[in-house]
């Protein structure tokens, strides 16, 4: 469960929502420049109003103030329980993909440390890609180690910035299957980020609508993207 | 030659070099990762050896580490004599001076680290200390070379904050440069010309060696995705 009473300002830009997000999937919808990855930033607790920004407002996780402009409270990212897997994938260069699971399980014993990365590159389909350099991935198969690093430090909320953009139509299906099944089997909220209406009715979770900083709905998919549905069954019909 | 006054500078700017490496680090991950106004005066302290005339600095550390200041009791009472006219003297002195040629490439090393990997190093738990020695230094191995030899280098060829703080002790202070001073002071220009020529030869292979490392590395460097 995420509360949420945001009022952030940068370069013109002036983001206010105030919500509560309750469903296990979340899927943040607009175009861009509507603030989805703003939101998702003050989220994860990478924004905290500086360098430009003016930020005001509280984020509360499952009872737990992450963020309270008026009380000064802020808890840094790496211990906010939170993944966020972006489209940038960050992959750290000089670590190969074995390294860059492993990066946030430093507290973990070896074997432990290594049994969890084995898990979470078999979950995103890359167990063959363990001794590579990411500089030899593909977009796609950066993306897939990204998702297994983030997961790996065992988050309580999971968010994802399109994170499926260099996935084929296929292979993303199937990632965001195999993420829904582990989300579902580990009790981790996810909130996605997409302006793309035909991943966010796939995944028919609850929608929260963006337009131009401002929510303008919070409801099931079905409801909050209706006309964008009409819209691509036309697509499709005139496709046929 | 003066092979004392060689091994000396040697050793000099060894040992600045290494405690410089030690405080510019730290300090260069404090100037890129920080957030607040005082961050700027630490920045500008920093600097401030870059423009400050050596003999200003030398006269003032000269004062500061003597015996007339509680600074200067205190330091002596610490290591049994003052700190002016002696090697550890030079070495304060030296790291004082070179500091912003160590934290200067660093800085700039650090910052040129794609926000997006600290983001997500900071999402994996990644604290100040870990995303320092984990993250920005690996990452910049050529800006952390630069500052060791910048650093090096400019020790061997200081003259104003030695000869103000050190004077010349033969095996104690007496460097290359004070060396080359007293052989053109007293006229005997064909040394002088041998000590600077090997100061010259120490700088330009120092400098060839960097810049032949920035292209080895770059040549493998890894993209940042």
């Amino acid at each position: 469960m995420i509360d949420l009473a945001i009022d952030a300002r940068r370069n013109g830009f002036h983001l206010r929502v105030e919500c509560r997000l309750a469903s296990a999937w979340t899927v943040f919808f607009g175009p861009s420049g509507a603030g989805k990855t703003t939101l998702l930033r003050l989220l994860a607790g990478l924004d905290r109003g500086e360098q430009g920004t003016a930020l005001a407002g509280r984020v509360i996780l499952e009872g737990r103030v992450m963020t309270d402009t008026a009380h000064k409270i802020w808890i840094r990212p790496g211990r906010r329980q939170t993944a966020f897997v972006t489209q940038h994938t960050g992959l750290f260069p000089h670590l190969n993909v074995e390294a860059n699971v492993a990066f946030g399980l430093h507290k973990l014993e070896k074997a432990q440390r290594r049994r969890r990365v084995d898990e979470m590159l078999d979950l995103v389909d890359a167990s063959e890609l363990r001794s590579r350099r990411t500089q030899e991935l593909s977009g796609g198969q950066a993306q897939r180690v990204a998702m297994a690093r983030a997961l790996a430090t065992g988050p309580r909320l999971l968010l994802l910035d399109e994170p499926f953009s260099a996935l084929d139509g296929s292979a993303s299906d199937a990632l965001l299957e195999r993420l829904q099944h582990w989300a579902r089997q580990n009790d981790v909220q996810t909130v996605m980020a997409t302006h793309d209406a035909a991943d966010a009715l796939a995944i028919g979770a609850e929608v929260l609508l963006l337009r131009e900083g401002r929510m303008a709905a919070l409801g099931p998919a079905s409801q909050v993207l209706a006309m964008e549905r009409e819209r691509l069954r036309e697509r499709l019909q005139i496709a046929d | 030659m003066d092979w004392q006054a060689f091994a000396l500078s040697l050793r000099l700017a060894a040992v600045t070099t290494a405690i410089l490496i030690a405080i510019a680090v730290p300090l260069a991950g404090l100037l890129v990762l920080g957030r607040g106004r005082w961050l700027a005066v630490v920045e500008a302290l920093s600097t401030l050896p870059l423009v400050l005339p050596p003999t200003v600095l030398g006269f003032f550390l000269l004062v500061l580490l003597g015996p007339r200041t509680f600074v200067g009791r205190e330091i002596a009472a610490l290591f049994g004599h003052p700190l002016a006219f002696s090697f550890e003297g030079l070495v304060v002195g030296s790291v004082i001076y070179s500091l912003p040629f160590a934290v200067q490439p660093l800085v700039a090393g650090f910052a040129s680290v794609r926000p997006p990997l600290v983001d997500a190093a900071r999402l994996l738990g990644a604290g100040p200390v870990r995303l320092v020695l984990r993250l920005l230094l690996p990452l910049s191995r050529r800006s952390l070379l630069t500052a060791a030899v910048l650093s090096f280098l400019h020790t061997v060829g200081e003259f104003g904050v030695v000869l103000m703080l050190g004077g010349d002790i033969p095996g104690a202070t007496r460097t290359l440069s004070i060396v080359l001073y007293n052989q053109v002071e007293n006229f005997n220009y064909q040394a002088a010309m041998r000590t600077a020529g090997l100061l010259i030869a120490m700088s330009v292979t120092a400098l060839a060696f960097l810049y032949a490392e920035a292209q080895r590395h770059g040549a493998r460097g890894g993209r940042q995705r």
